[in-house]
């Protein structure tokens, strides 16, 4: 009779890492949509487009590495960081701003460190500020929404974006998109008006028009609340981030809401949802204790504050994430919860 | 009852899988033709063997006796004839035999003299100890600690609290709850007598309330007797692992135990139903520790539950009475799913601390699939009993960062697997753990030897720098000696400095002349050598004004 003899545990619950990836990019799917409703088909393409990218680079790097490329697919990481970046890039991003993008997150963020549970810092954000620093003109012109241009002309459709976004693929000359910068962007670059004249003389701030921001951001809440609700991560870090953001935000905007951006704006008027349920909850490049992620998520928030109010970069989660990649490890240092039998965290 | 409950951090709720077993009474396993007893059924010393070959032994009679204070006695399951002392396999997680005691039974089951201690409230202590001792008695919970040594505490501590451990927790196991539900008076009566010898004032009894025939049973015999008062039952909520001790006193008492201390170090003592019965049947009936309630279970059983088992029993007897499928067989543990032994080999015998044998098919116990990477994602750190940060422990134990792994408190993990259970990316982290305690364990023994061997060395050089010190201090009297004869002799001024100077070069000279010549240099160095012992002359003279 040969039997089976290994040590305990015996039973495991089922479910794997992919399981968990893919509840990640189910929870993606309600700002995904809202993006696509409001802003065309452009970010829909990037996402193909970057996860064809992702899997064909991780693809790659398993084979040299001489591993079994079929079961480190599967995990489903690549996929992720993939729709991560084709969400967070601009719906008319070139397909080699993509590709430049997801390919250096695949490849250098994530596997010249040692692959998935080994990097350091976020790959999807390593990526993004890549192209950021690189391309600033490419990424910071995003789509006019739905909402505005519908007076003007209607939405671009789906073979017009693909020409946008491809454009060896059509033979015509293109016509031009209309463009214009994110809420925030403009709000930085409002110069010497007040808040109040603003808002007033930016078309991009019609009540119409920031509403399409406001629902893509609610669209990634709703995701992001599914899955705390499916416990593939704790509320704690994206909480701690929104909770700083909006604690630093309504300091300074009710000191003087002349000059400062309101919470709201704050809150859903740009990457600020998005970076707090989809890249801060990333476990691998957070800190990993329960008052560590505390610590990680409210610093992210205020990095953010600090940035968009006195920085170069009207939205600043991918620098802020980045930088408080770079702390984690001494937050997990501190932030040793109290073993059982101990007085404290850390024994000496 | 209606004691504020605590709670402890973490923990699971894994597929109990307990009905199966709960569906019969408790029967006696058929008496098997031999039976093989290891010496070693508990912690500490193994016992020594009071038979040889060939002897007649009683049912009941001690055929091992403790060596030492932490070891416990061995007795005759039944009657019949030690065939051999031998190594046997045994029931232990290394797959390595031990010494074990085989006798083929008789089938009398003829008992040696008993003698009861209906009365025991007018023992002494130390007298109910010693019957305790006598009765081979380990704790039957799990890790086998002899009960005497654990009822007899250090006279430091004082014990306010006994908890009686019926929590049960592990998936499968039952043999508690039908002991509970079968045999309440005896584990009542069993506690009393742990009351008495303690002296507590307080006995709290934690049951996991997925066992409400075996608290109803236990809450009867109390009603009945008028001990509700001091002995609380306490309904605990099901969660894994709210029977490992050290959680079981943090929810019935808010106490923790401290690191790397015992119970007793915040005066609680934690004690097994069945260890409790076994004490009553010791003390009251007279009745050494020769049989246990076994669980037999899993999938490939056609006929699971619970048995009384002599200690010696091969598990494959068992296995044999209650039906099984071997075809469906794929794995055999001794203990649950959670915390149990995977056997090898069906021949080995049930000892003290065998609470279960699940015989599990493939399909109930799949393996977990290939290991993936760590992801970090902190779900074992949720579920963790001891608040242990499990994904940073598995990257120190698997980067070799012992120390690293120490301050992390690896040493405060119970092994309860809630951590593998959970983790989606599949790593056996609990492998992980036993690795790094076992590299620990390595070294401290490894620094302890050479701390020995240091210790060694450094002693022997003392002594033969001291043997060195003497020869020189000889040597250096005769020398003076020499010297002080040739100055009386010479009478001339060799106390002057400059002369001494002279003729160390002049010796100096010699010397070198001698080497270059290669020849003489034995002749020579002697006398050399005396002039120079001369030179230390004034510091001589000065060390009296210096006393």
């Amino acid at each position: 009779m040969a039997l089976l003899r290994i040590t305990s545990p015996h039973l495991t619950r089922s479910g794997n890492t992919g399981h968990v990836m893919f509840l990640v990019v189910l929870a993606t799917l309600p700002g995904l949509t809202m993006l696509t409703y409001y802003f065309g088909w452009g970010n829909l393409i990037n996402v193909v487009w970057a996860t064809l990218i992702a899997l064909t680079c991780e693809a790659l790097v398993m084979l040299l590495r001489k591993r079994p490329v079929g079961f480190y697919l599967g995990d489903g990481s690549a996929v992720v960081t993939a729709l991560l970046l084709g969400l967070a890039l601009p719906p008319l991003a070139p397909w080699w701003l993509t590709l430049v993008a997801v390919s250096f997150a695949i490849i250098a963020a994530k596997h010249l460190y040692g692959g998935l549970g080994q990097n350091p810092f976020n790959p999807a954000m390593v990526g993004y500020a890549l192209v950021l620093i690189s391309f600033p003109i490419e990424m910071t012109s995003w789509l006019a929404p739905k909402a505005l241009v519908t007076d003007i002309q209607p939405v671009m459709s789906f073979s017009e974006t693909l020409y946008h976004i491809f454009p060896f693929l059509s033979a015509e000359p293109l016509v031009d998109a209309i463009t214009m910068a994110t809420p925030l962007d403009a709000f930085k670059h409002k110069g010497a008006l007040m808040a109040e004249e603003f808002w007033s003389q930016e078309p991009i701030l019609s009540p119409r028009s920031w509403a399409a921001w406001q629902f893509v951001s609610l669209g990634y809440l709703l995701g992001g609340a599914y899955l705390i609700y499916r416990k593939v991560f704790t509320w704690h870090a994206p909480v701690a981030m929104l909770g700083a953001l909006l604690a630093m935000s309504l300091i300074f905007w009710s000191y003087d809401p002349s000059s400062f951006a309101s919470p709201q704006m704050h809150l859903l008027g740009g990457a600020t949802m998005l970076g707090a349920f989809f890249i801060v909850t990333d476990p691998v490049t957070s800190a990993t204790s329960v008052r560590g992620r505390i610590y990680f998520g409210a610093g992210i928030g205020i990095l953010i504050y600090l940035i968009r109010t006195w920085g170069k970069y009207p939205d600043a989660v991918a620098f802020a994430v980045l930088l408080m990649n770079f702390a984690a490890p001494l937050i997990d240092n501190y932030t040793q919860p109290r073993t059982y039998g101990h007085q404290s965290g850390r024994s000496s | 009852m209606s004691d504020k409950l605590w709670d402890f951090h973490g923990g699971i709720h894994p597929p109990e899988n307990k009905t199966q077993s709960t569906q019969v009474p408790i029967t006696t396993a058929p008496l098997p033709a031999r039976l093989v007893i290891p010496l070693q059924q508990h912690i500490g010393q193994p016992a020594e063997p009071l038979v040889e070959i060939g002897d007649k032994v009683l049912k009941g009679q001690m055929i091992c006796a403790a060596n030492g204070y932490v070891s416990v006695a061995v007795h005759a399951p039944t009657s019949g004839t030690v065939v051999a002392i031998t190594e046997h396999t045994v029931p232990h997680p290394s797959g390595l035999p031990d010494l074990c005691v085989i006798m083929d039974t008789d089938g009398r089951e003829q008992w040696a003299e008993r003698s009861p201690t209906p009365d025991y409230r007018d023992l002494e202590r130390t007298e109910l100890l010693d019957i305790i001792a006598n009765a081979g008695i380990a704790g039957l919970g799990g890790a086998g600690f002899p009960a005497a040594v654990k009822l007899n505490p250090s006279q430091e501590v004082s014990i306010d609290i006994l908890v009686i451990n019926g929590a049960e927790c592990e998936p499968y196991i039952t043999a508690d709850d039908m002991l509970m539900q079968e045999r309440a008076a005896e584990i009542i009566q069993g506690i009393e007598i742990v009351i008495q010898l303690l002296g507590v004032k307080r006995c709290l009894i934690g049951i996991e309330a997925n066992k409400p025939q075996a608290i109803a049973a236990l809450e009867k015999y109390l009603l009945e007797h008028q001990l509700q008062q001091q002995i609380e039952l306490v309904t605990i909520p099901v969660k894994y692992p709210s029977g490992g001790e050290k959680q079981l006193i943090r929810i019935l008492t808010g106490r923790e135990v401290p690191s790397g201390g015992i119970p007793a170090d915040i005066g609680i003592l934690c004690h097994n139903p069945g260890t409790c019965a076994a004490i009553y049947r010791a003390v009251v009936l007279g009745e050494p520790l020769i049989s246990r309630i076994v669980t037999l279970t899993g999938a490939a059983l056609a006929s699971p539950g619970n048995l009384e088992v002599l200690f010696g029993t091969p598990v494959s007897e068992l296995l044999a009475h209650c039906q099984l499928q071997e075809d469906k067989l794929d794995r055999l543990l001794m203990g649950g799913p959670m915390m149990g032994v995977a056997l090898e080999d069906p021949s080995l015998p049930i000892v003290k601390t065998t609470n279960c044998i699940v015989a599990s098919t493939r399909d109930e116990l799949p393996q977990s699939g290939p290991e993936q990477a760590c992801i970090r994602c902190g779900m074992c750190a949720e579920v963790c009993p001891a608040t242990l940060l499990p994904q940073q422990l598995y990257w120190y134990a698997k980067s070799k960062e012992f120390d690293k792994a120490l301050e992390h408190n690896l040493l405060d993990c119970i092994e309860c697997g809630a951590c593998s259970y959970v983790c989606p990316s599949n790593i056996p982290l609990v492998q992980y753990y036993r690795y790094a305690k076992g590299e620990i364990r390595a070294q401290e023994h490894e620094h302890t030897r050479s701390e020995h061997s240091r210790q060694r060395f450094e002693a022997r050089k003392a002594r033969q720098d001291q043997e060195a010190a003497e020869k020189e201090a000889r040597r250096t009297q005769r020398a003076e000696a020499a010297a002080t004869k040739k100055r009386s002799q010479s009478g001339a001024t060799t106390d002057d400095a400059a002369a001494t100077k002279a003729a160390v070069i002049q010796a100096a000279l010699e010397r070198a002349q001698a080497k270059k010549a290669g020849q003489q240099a034995t002749a020579q160095d002697p006398g050399a050598r005396d002039l120079k012992t001369t030179k230390p002359q004034p510091k001589q003279t000065e060390e009296p004004a210096g006393e």
